[in-house]
């Protein structure tokens, strides 16, 4: 079955890149959107009758050097079923949105093929992305992320007459590589000292790695910080973290369904996947995990002043999924990658859901993408505003706080984010909790703003274009609805298992055996949080659980907590102020959007006049983009340039052909006398030349 | 049958002799004709070395199908093929139809194009099966002369300039290694390659001229040889015949050279420089590798800023080299299987690289990317393969540009992290450049008015291409079928150097102690 999940998508690109001309356009379209669903249902019922046991299926052989050996195999265990049913029900969805969102395109000629090609890429990083969550080894995983690259590259630059859209799918290939070289020699460190890529035998050697050192560049390291450092690099490409982030806001020059399936539910969140993969070489690099804490918390804030200031609507999406990225890039610093796939899961659905109302909102708007010269569309597109809004509750974390009747009450993202704030705290990790709370703060404010300047208000900008905005086909709304069913109850149906007790999570995740017994008696329904405090039993049963199950080997399970590490068990009791926190930050953004762009709409101007130099380094990004091109970028062509110039013109053909200018001169005079007159006869003669000469040697050596 | 190299080494000449003896006039149908010979010649010479590979046992790890003669003047002459030359043959009589069908176009004087060609191919084979010193030196050193030709004669407006400098920059490289193999012939008293891979040259350090020579004779001939294959190879600092080599060439002309004749370094320090002299390669491996490295990041540094579309490709080919003789000179098993890999993939994407620009050049008789933009939205089908080809050259997993890539610089860290974290930076620069030609050439809006009538590739074109993406693809997916080949060999060849090497390092060791 998971073969043929894989493979399904595969199958579906290459009948429609290249068979479109032989069954039609529309039914190629169609085969390759029915072998996603077909994934896709074939996922659910994989995820739902999962036991939790690791399982490994071989499927052929693949580079084989020395003891170097690699197989094409899929490897399940929970977090490759978690990602199936995210990636292929997401790419259902986006297929299926796409017909109606790609049927006219103004980019392209009349009569040209775009549409095959775009299912094609779609298919091709469906496949490619469950390849890489499907790997049982390293470099399986390189191989999906490489090609997700490509899909990615493919589909930013697939408006190929655009030159923005082609510089960004060259910058988001190139920042990725960035990523990609960490990752690989994060693959050759690991490969020199375990002896292997295959997850199970570097698994079960993370404890010696902890204690083992190597040499790398100048110093001598401790061998699991540096390799799950290096790992971690290529996973700050793929989920643009700060410094490797550059290209996703870049990458919104692509069609919107791939902003939403690529660069906000699925292929962004692969570096999460990765580290929460390698939770049994994380969890013995302490250091690092501080460090990748450190950095998704900065992520996470910087991320979301830059989209405070945003107008384009998906370059506002987009730092909100780089900000949302560095959340979970917390929760696995943390430790909890229970809480981190969490994120990912309800992440997927809401953020999605968000792209994809933002792009029924742009093709209604006729491609314009500037929130200023929206308004008041509210009326024009009912469904699409309230999809939005489901997205806007789900992100801002709209719920009841301190509520619990088993799970808390709210929307998918107030679950799911709370658990990660909470995790901050209970792992002691102060700056990372403030981050994320001025974060989410930040959040609520930029979602808001984004709602209130599209859907309320007074139309602006063009008045044509707002007359004939309209709401979106059945084809783009019933995925949303889809969706909308994800964002509202994803987080509440899957608490227990991702943030429940221990003992839940380790079941879910495989790395408790399941005993007889009961949940729900332990857990109970007190009505009060927190929940597990609330009565004398729990507080027993989780101390039990820590005397009695046995202490977990890394390998056992989809993840691995090393003994010392309780935060997932403590962030059920911090204190209240800290539940409530999110809570009122959310509604402190919200308030405040509503006063600026509802209540007192000639706020914001004033506020940006008044504040210019700050505004300006928000919009423009922190100056990243400037900095990289003065740092990387015109560095690389000046030397490229003074290599060729210099290097290769000057200096190297300088010297040698100023010894052959002297030397072919007289050859040639020498030469000239024999009168040949071809060219080749001289070089014939010389070879000639040589074969006597060698000739004679041997018979002369060979009299001795 | 008993002479199955010879005869596959010797059949294109055999056509070539065809050709020149009883092919006449010029004319169209002389010219076709010609083509058909040479072409049906090739894809004969392909068929009968299959039967070599069938009979190739890859277990066995010392020279198969071996056939020794007396020759002229006393001479031998010795052919076999063992598990690291064998692909090499595989790789050169593959490709060689390709490169007869990249002729096509060609309408001067194409007999002795024709026959260039062919000639050359027997010669390129015969390099990768000699076993013996004088011949294989015969057939190093006579290749020149078809390529000299093929640049010299079809080659572009500036053709003398870089013929000359290919020919002397090959050549003397060349002659330094002749004099060691006349010192090693005084040593061992044979030029059989097989009895010198046994025999071990003396390595005590002494002093030359007040300089200290460690590692001994074997140093010094180790340095003579690596003259010749640096240069062959290319090396940097010694790389800049090629651009200028294949600017100038005929396409067919830039596919052998970059696809196969490049090769003839790698293998002779596979085949020479490794076994023969193992203490020679263990004092200079270092050298090598920090000159690998700077090759990579120096020429894709280069590519970066070329405007001639076969120029960045010459650049892009030198830093692949780069990785191969990095690969090479960290002797272990993922370094040289790598290596090897490196080269026979090499060997079908550069090829095909050089294929692509041919087809617009034919079409616009320019190379200049600034000529060019927007093809995608004329020719299609010709930016899918261009596309595929670039990502293969950037060693996208899954294409065969990947597994060498990889396994070189795999290979590399275990013996020197510095000089792998550089040469891992080769693959974000190789992306960069690979991909901004892309876009310069292919996408965008199809503005300048030369190319509106541009059309896409023809089906000649596209049967060029098919076998290249097929091997590219294949290769990338199933690696083993070139590991299981070359790996025997490869540990055997290893295995000899570390038993050679040991008493060397240990006594260093103490010295240095």
């Amino acid at each position: 079955m998971e073969t043929i999940i894989l493979f399904a998508p595969l199958v579906g690109a290459l009948l429609c890149g290249f068979g479109w001309k032989f069954i039609g356009e529309t039914t190629a379209q169609w085969v390759a959107t029915s072998l996603l669903f077909l994934a896709a249902i074939l996922s659910w019922i994989v995820f739902l009758t999962f036991d939790g046991t690791t399982e490994s299926i071989t499927i052929l052989r693949w580079i084989e050097s020395g003891t170097l050996s690699t197989d094409w195999a899929i490897r399940m265990d929970r977090l490759t079923a978690i990602m199936l049913i995210v990636i292929t029900t997401v790419s259902a969805l986006v297929h299926l949105y796409s017909f109606g969102y790609m049927a006219h395109d103004d980019h392209f000629a009349k009569g040209v093929s775009y549409r095959p090609r775009f299912f094609a890429y779609l298919s091709f990083f469906t496949f490619a992305m469950l390849m890489l969550v499907t790997s049982d080894n390293l470099i399986q995983m390189f191989f999906g992320w490489e090609g997700v690259g490509v899909a990615s590259y493919l589909l930013i630059g697939f408006y190929y007459k655009k030159p923005s859209a082609n510089a960004a799918a060259i910058k988001a290939f190139v920042v990725n590589r960035v990523g990609d070289f960490g990752f690989a020699l994060g693959i050759f460190g690991i490969y020199w000292v375990t002896d292997s890529v295959k997850f199970e035998d570097i698994f079960a050697m993370t404890p010696q790695l902890a204690e083992m050192t190597m040499p790398f560049l100048w110093a001598e390291w401790n061998v699991a910080n540096l390799l799950a450092f290096l790992l971690f690099v290529g996973a700050m490409g793929k989920s643009a973290q700060l410094l490797l982030h550059t290209w996703l806001p870049d990458a919104m020059e692509g069609p919107t369904p791939v902003s939403a399936l690529i660069h906000a539910a699925t292929m962004v969140t692969a570096g999460v996947f990765l580290v929460c993969r390698m939770s049994p070489l994380y969890e013995y690099a302490p250091e690092t995990q501080q460090f990748i804490v450190f950095l998704g918390a900065t992520t996470a804030f910087f991320a979301a002043t830059v989209g405070l200031v945003q107008n384009d609507i998906k370059r506002v999406i987009a730092y909100s999924t780089c900000s949302q990225l560095g959340y979970m890039f917390v929760a696995a610093g943390v430790g909890v990658y229970s809480v981190a796939m969490f994120h990912l899961l309800t992440h997927a659905f809401f953020k999605a859901m968000l792209f994809l109302g933002a792009g029924s909102v742009i093709h209604g708007m006729h491609h314009e993408q500037d929130m200023r010269n929206y308004g008041g569309l509210k009326d024009k597109m009912p469904y699409t505003f309230w999809a939005m809004m489901i997205g806007t509750l789900a992100i801002t974390g709209v719920g009841i706080p301190l509520l619990y009747i088993g799970f808390p009450i709210g929307f998918a993202g107030f679950v799911s984010k709370d658990a990660i704030i909470e995790s901050a705290f209970a792992a002691d990790a102060g700056y990372a909790f403030w981050m994320l709370v001025v974060a989410a703060f930040m959040t609520s404010f930029y979602s808001w703003r984004l709602m209130f300047l599209t859907f309320y208000g007074e139309p602006r900008g063009d008045k044509h274009t707002h007359e004939h905005a309209h709401e979106s086909p059945g084809t783009m709304l019933t995925p949303l609805a889809v969706l909308s069913v994800g964002a509202i109850f994803s987080g509440m149906v899957f608490y227990g298992p991702f943030f429940g007790s221990d003992e839940k999570v380790g079941k879910f995740f495989g790395y408790i055996e399941a005993t007889e017994k009961t949940e729900d008696t332990a857990m109970g329904f007190s009505l009060i949080a927190p929940a597990y405090a609330a009565g004398e039993e729990t507080d027993d049963h989780s101390d039990d659980g820590g005397k009695e199950t046995p202490i977990q080997q890394p390998g056992e399970g989809a993840i691995y907590h090393n003994p010392d590490n309780h935060v997932l068990h403590d962030a059920h009791y911090v204190p209240n102020w800290v539940k409530l926190s999110p809570f009122i930050v959310m509604v402190a953004g919200f308030a405040l959007a509503w006063l600026m762009y509802i209540r007192r709409p000639d706020l914001p101007a004033k506020l940006a006049e008044q504040q210019r130099p700050l505004y300006n380094f928000l919009l423009n990004k922190w100056y990243f983009d400037e900095l990289y091109d003065f740092v990387f970028v015109r560095p690389a062509i000046a030397i490229g340039n003074f290599l060729w110039k210099r290097g290769d013109m000057g200096v190297i053909d300088g010297g040698i052909n100023g010894l052959a200018m002297g030397v072919v001169p007289f050859f040639t005079r020498l030469l000239g006398r024999m009168q040949s007159g071809y060219i080749f006869t001289y070089a014939f003669a010389m070879v000639i030349g040589i074969a006597v000469l060698l000739t004679w040697v041997s018979l002369s050596g060979g009299a001795n | 049958m008993g002479n199955l190299l010879s005869l596959t080494t010797f059949i294109p000449l055999l056509g070539a002799l065809i050709l020149a003896i009883f092919l006449r006039g010029d004319d169209a149908a002389a010219q076709r004709n010609a083509k058909w010979v040479a072409l049906a010649t090739t894809i004969a010479t392909f068929v009968v070395s299959l039967f070599i590979l069938f009979e190739f046992n890859p277990q066995d790890t010392g020279f198969q199908m071996v056939e020794e003669r007396e020759w002229l003047l006393g001479l031998k002459y010795k052919m076999g093929v063992d598990g690291i030359s064998i692909l090499f043959v595989m790789l050169t009589t593959f490709l060689m139809p390709i490169v007869i069908g990249a002729c096509w176009d060609v309408k001067v004087r194409v007999k002795e194009y024709m026959i260039a060609f062919l000639f050359l191919e027997t010669l390129m084979l015969g390099v990768f099966m000699a076993l013996d010193l004088v011949l294989f030196y015969l057939f190093f050193e006579a290749g020149l002369i078809p390529m000299f030709l093929i640049i010299g004669i079809w080659g572009g407006a500036n053709r003398i300039y870089a013929s000359f400098k290919f020919f002397l920059y090959t050549f003397l490289g060349s002659v330094l290694m002749l004099v060691a193999m006349v010192a090693m012939y005084v040593d061992a008293g044979t030029t059989d390659i097989e009895t010198l891979l046994t025999h071990s040259f003396g390595s005590e350090t002494f002093s030359l001229l007040g300089i200290q020579i460690i590692g001994g004779a074997q140093t010094l001939m180790w340095l003579a040889f690596f003259a010749s294959f640096a240069v062959k190879m290319p090396m940097w600092p010694v790389h800049t015949w090629l651009p200028d080599a294949h600017v100038q060439a005929p396409t067919a002309g830039s596919v052998v050279l970059a696809a196969i004749l490049l090769k003839m370094g790698g293998y002779g320090f596979l085949r020479f420089s490794l076994p023969m002299f193992p203490v020679g390669s263990e004092v200079m491996g270092p050298l090598v590798l920090w000159l690998s490295a700077i090759a990579i990041v120096y020429t894709s540094l280069v590519a970066l800023v070329q405007e001639d579309m076969k120029k960045l490709i010459a650049y892009s080919s030198v830093a692949h080299m780069g990785y191969v003789t990095m690969g090479i000179f960290a002797v272990n098993q993922q370094g040289i299987d790598g290596a090897i890999f490196q080269m026979l993939s090499h060997g079908f994407i550069s090829g095909a690289l050089f294929l692509c620009v041919g087809v617009i050049y034919d079409r616009m008789h320019t190379r200049e990317i600034d000529a060019y933009g927007g093809l995608v939205n004329r020719m299609p089908a010709y930016a899918l393969i261009f596309c595929f080809f670039t990502m293969a050259n950037v060693g996208l997993p899954g294409t065969s540009g990947f597994v060498g890539e990889f396994l070189t610089l795999m290979g590399v860290f275990q013996v020197n992290t510095w000089v792998a974290m550089v040469a891992t930076t080769g693959v974000i620069l190789s992306a960069a450049y690979a991909l901004w030609l892309y876009r310069r050439v292919v996408m965008g809006d199809l503005i300048k008015e030369s190319l509106k009538t541009i059309k896409d590739i023809t089906p000649r074109e596209r049967w060029l291409f098919t076998p290249l993406v097929a091997m590219t693809l294949l290769l990338g997916v199933y690696p083993s079928l070139v590991t299981d080949i070359i790996g025997p060999s490869v540990e055997a060849l290893i295995g000899q150097y570390d038993t050679a090497t040991a008493a060397f390092d240990a006594a260093n060791q103490y010295a240095q102690n």
